[in-house]
């Protein structure tokens, strides 16, 4: 199976009833991804999208079986709706909203520390496009279309460049295993590392492309990891070499305040490690092939 | 968000920190007597900009009577001060605090910000205050502690002690230099702040802790819940078109080139700006108008970028997903009915119905140049600026 999430996984929408979580229940319903149900407090035992709406994530858990979420549901509240999720049991939740405060992520993230490693739910985001293992299911909020099933694993934080990724990767007739969107925020559910960990394990990924930008540890700290653990090779590309030092480029969590988080420092950091760079970002997808082409 | 100095003081002093007596004032004679109702014999006039090392820059005055404090707010009123803050356009001093001046025995340096690997609170505190916290740890890395605030909990009085004995400050008093950090750390949890810094931080001959320079920043994604703090903005130190563009929910940052560009997400925005530099150009802005990409939005965008007169070329990079070029091509069309572009225009639409979208650009009248990668996207306006 892909990592993650695979074709059978059951997901549930919470903030379904809403304008964002019906549009893209329905997408998402299209592209063949098992939507069980949803949550919108107040609005039990409706039915929405021809399925049932829940008050709480414990009781939809409980009469579908869900074990995977995404929130649709506004920034003042998604800290509360992820902690609920992780209560109820649900396995993987991907958080779409952008706007969460950074001391709210803090919060979600010392609240999980309750559970046990193998108890802990898997959040994905915030700010970001979600997941997709193409052929099998999307939880997320991507043109499902563009990606080709294969064997690539993507991890990127914008929504749009990781598109372009899988554009220029199905243009040369290359498909991606699983894509997953980390998100733009400082503080986020799953970092680059515990993407490429669970890449290294999947049977179905040969190689990795990880589309990082400037701001923070996370990019060299996944790198670090990569050196010292990983077999399958890692190609990456850092956005944002023009970015002035100390102004936030459209992502909370792209700013340049440290050594080492800048693009050129970052790219230089990941070739110490062994990352294979794609040199501009029009080449990620001919960096993944010659890298695939040299395996063979 | 960033606040002005005096907005800093009084937050942190409400949070039970010790600053030197002072006033905000508007004009010269509310300055002197401003500094007559504060009293003493020394005072300094200080120009409130969003910026640090204003002295550097001329905007911290020290005066000797009343009336030197009115000669100095006069001067700086209406001045535009450049730090190497601020950039060559520099900030606008529309208000002046004035404040007691201070004996100063040592100056320490105090800051808080969100630690990215550790995902907590990190207290930063050096003996070297009145530097900037980059210099200290190029200069006297040597001299910098550090201590970890855990954030379900707070700080504890311990990790106040240890950093406060850690500086160097004698036993009688550490109590005062521990409410000190804590309310610095208090103010930085309650408030939703990203970042605090007192620099200097000063012992006084008089043994009292003072904060003598405050910077407070606050995370944008919560000023839904601090309306106290949201109120503090100022826009007249932000840029003109930074303001136009927060306002209509665009992300936007002014740069020095003069290719301006209108590109759907902040990683592919960077991404194109990344081509234009390494196909010889250099981007005039960076501008998101969102994953969705919407017409209004793109509206919006064409208005801000014909705003900026340095702009030369305009790049156009829309990833259409959900949203579909054609579409994305319908908003382009209507945006080029209502703003008048003199400048060359590039058009990159990938993506969903890619085709269908170029075909409505070709077919419409509008003049503009068609380009089909990121790269094609990237050398075409460059090319274009150099014709």
């Amino acid at each position: 199976m892909a990592i993650v999430i695979d074709k059978n996984s059951k997901i549930l929408i919470q903030g379904f009833t809403g304008k964002m979580g019906t549009f893209h229940a329905e997408e998402m319903i299209k592209y063949g991804s098992n939507v069980v149900g949803g949550v919108t407090p107040g609005k039990g035992g409706q039915k929405h999208l021809d399925r049932p709406v829940f008050n709480t994530v414990k009781d939809a858990v409980q009469q579908t079986g869900a074990t995977a979420s995404i929130l649709f549901v506004p920034p003042a509240f998604a800290a509360d709706s992820a902690m609920e999720a992780a209560d109820a049991g649900i396995k993987t939740c991907v958080a779409i909203v952008d706007g969460i405060p950074s001391h709210d992520m803090i919060r979600i993230k010392r609240y999980m520390r309750r559970y046990s490693k193998k108890e802990k739910m898997t959040l994905v985001g915030p700010n970001c496009a979600g997941i997709i293992s193409p052929g099998k299911s999307m939880l997320g909020i991507m043109p499902g279309h563009i990606y080709k099933e294969g064997r690539v694993g993507i991890i990127s934080r914008s929504g749009t460049l990781g598109y372009e990724a899988a554009q220029q990767l199905t243009n040369l007739n290359i498909g991606v295993s699983t894509s997953v969107g980390i998100g733009g925020d400082p503080i986020n559910g799953s970092s680059f590392r515990d993407i490429i960990e669970k890449f290294e394990t999947d049977d179905e990924t040969d190689v990795i492309l990880m589309i990082g930008e400037i701001g923070g540890p996370q990019e060299v700290a996944a790198g670090e990891f990569a050196k010292e653990n990983m077999q399958k090779p890692v190609i990456g590309y850092i956005a944002g070499l023009t970015a002035p030092k100390g102004r936030v480029m459209g992502h909370a969590g792209a700013i340049v305040s440290a050594y080492g988080e800048s693009a050129v420092e970052k790219v230089e950091l990941l070739k110490e490690c062994g990352v294979i760079i794609s040199k501009n970002p029009s080449v990620m997808g001919d960096t993944v092939k010659s890298v695939l082409d040299s395996k063979k | 968000m960033d606040i002005h100095e005096y907005q800093a003081k009084e937050i942190l002093s409400s949070f039970g920190v010790i600053i030197p007596r002072g006033g905000i004032v508007y004009s010269p004679e509310n300055a002197e007597n401003k500094a007559r109702e504060i009293g003493g014999s020394k005072w300094v006039v200080k120009a409130q900009i969003h910026s640090g090392a204003r002295g550097k820059a001329g905007g911290i005055i020290f005066c000797n009577t009343p009336l030197e404090v009115a000669q100095a707010t006069d001067k700086l009123l209406g001045k535009k001060l450049v730090t190497n803050q601020t950039g060559p356009e520099g900030k606008i001093v529309n208000r002046i605090y004035i404040e007691e001046a201070t004996d100063i025995e040592k100056e320490l340096y105090l800051g808080l910000v969100f630690d990215r690997s550790s995902e907590s609170i990190m207290v930063v505190a050096s003996t070297e205050g009145g530097m900037s916290v980059e210099e200290i740890s190029k200069e006297k890395p040597e001299t910098i502690i550090r201590s970890k605030i855990e954030v379900a909990v707070g700080i504890q009085n311990f990790q106040a002690r240890e950093l406060a004995f850690g500086l160097g400050i004698d036993p009688e008093l550490i109590t005062r230099a521990s409410n000190t950090i804590i309310g610095c750390a208090k103010a930085f949890s309650e408030l939703d702040a990203t970042m605090v810094e007192v620099n200097p931080l000063v012992i006084s001959k008089q043994k009292q802790i003072l904060a003598l320079d405050c910077k407070m920043s606050f995370d944008n994604n919560a000023m839904f819940r601090r309306n106290k703090v949201s109120e503090l903005r100022d826009k007249t130190q932000e840029d003109e078109k930074e303001i136009f563009a927060s306002d209509r929910g665009l992300n936007y940052v002014s740069l020095d080139g003069n290719i301006g560009n209108i590109i759907n997400g902040a990683g592919l925005a960077m991404a194109s700006m990344d081509m234009i530099k390494l196909a010889g150009g250099q981007p005039a802005n960076f501008l998101d108008v969102g994953g969705g990409a919407t017409p209004e939005k793109i509206v919006k965008a064409f208005k801000l970028i014909t705003m900026d007169e340095k702009v030369k070329v305009i790049l156009v990079n829309i990833f259409a997903g959900i949203n579909r070029c054609d579409w994305v091509a319908e908003g382009i069309v209507q945006a080029l009915k209502k703003i008048e572009v003199k400048v060359p225009l590039v058009i990159r639409l990938a993506g969903t119905n890619a085709e269908k979208g170029n075909k409505i650009l070709n077919e419409s009248k509008i003049n503009y140049i068609e380009a089909n990668t990121l790269e094609d996207a990237a050398n075409k306006a460059v090319a274009a600026l150099n014709k």
